[in-house]
């Protein structure tokens, strides 16, 4: 339920005028949701930023997230790469 | 990796049945970049739940969900946030290790200091996202936050389940 309470929230923001992504972690959530962008990420429930105490992971998850923002061809689902684990 | 097959049979067969197009989202629905991200002004919002060892306690016994929001301000010390969401679909370890394991404050710091980003915002949102029946929080508490975060005159978010 969190993924579908992540994309309600995003929906209201963007009505607001801010640009937003969201990190999914339950593709099939995200696909009904179909918020404006958003980064699906291949890690268990739980694990949204990849590992805990590894930066650097975390970061690249956060630039691929923070990459869609740009997009203007809305709804993006992107998924971050396997290999980039 | 995260799917249905994972889940709990429990959790499996209730997400199978519940209508997540009921909620969705107007496609055209789009706020595009004002400024480039190292102008911007960033606020995070997480659905995991976390509040600070002051603020009460979300509502666990809700049966639709507690839709109810926590303000956390942006100098707080990340690992210090209590994880308080009901949901038991998912192992708290990796969180209770690194809280910035769903909400990245500390990276965000790093892009501010780097000047990936402009600015962080002076405080982030926090809700908790086991909410079943969520027409209290489209209607009003999700609106609420995001009218909060245009007046502090954020323009981007970054949002995290857990």
């Amino acid at each position: 339920m969190c993924n579908q309470t992540v994309c309600l929230v995003q929906a209201a923001l963007e009505r607001e005028g801010i640009t937003t992504v969201s990190i999914s972690l339950l593709r099939e959530v995200v696909s009904a949701l179909r918020p404006p962008r958003a980064l699906w990420v291949p890690f268990p429930m739980g694990y949204p930023m990849g590992k805990p105490n590894d930066a650097a992971l975390q970061h690249r998850v956060l630039a691929a997230a923070l990459t869609l923002l740009s997009r203007n061809d809305v709804p993006v689902l992107a998924d971050f790469p396997a290999d980039s684990c | 990796m995260s799917s249905y097959a994972e889940l709990s049979l429990h959790v499996r067969l209730f997400m199978k049945g519940y209508p997540f197009a009921r909620y969705a989202i107007e496609p055209d629905l789009h706020a595009p970049l004002k400024r480039p991200l190292r102008e911007a002004r960033v606020a995070l919002v997480t659905t995991a739940g976390l509040r600070t060892q002051q603020q009460q306690d979300f509502d666990h016994s809700s049966k639709m969900g507690d839709f109810t929001f926590r303000e956390i301000a942006s100098d707080i010390d990340v690992q210090t946030l209590i994880e308080s969401h009901r949901s038991y679909a998912f192992d708290r370890t990796g969180i209770q290790a690194d809280v910035n394991l769903a909400f990245p404050l500390d990276r965000l710091r790093e892009l501010e200091r780097d000047g990936a980003i402009g600015l962080l915002n002076h405080r982030h949102f926090s809700f908790m996202g086991s909410i079943v029946g969520p027409r209290k929080l489209i209607d009003h508490s999700a609106p609420q936050v995001a009218r909060m975060l245009r007046e502090d005159g954020v323009d981007v978010a970054l949002l995290t389940p857990v």
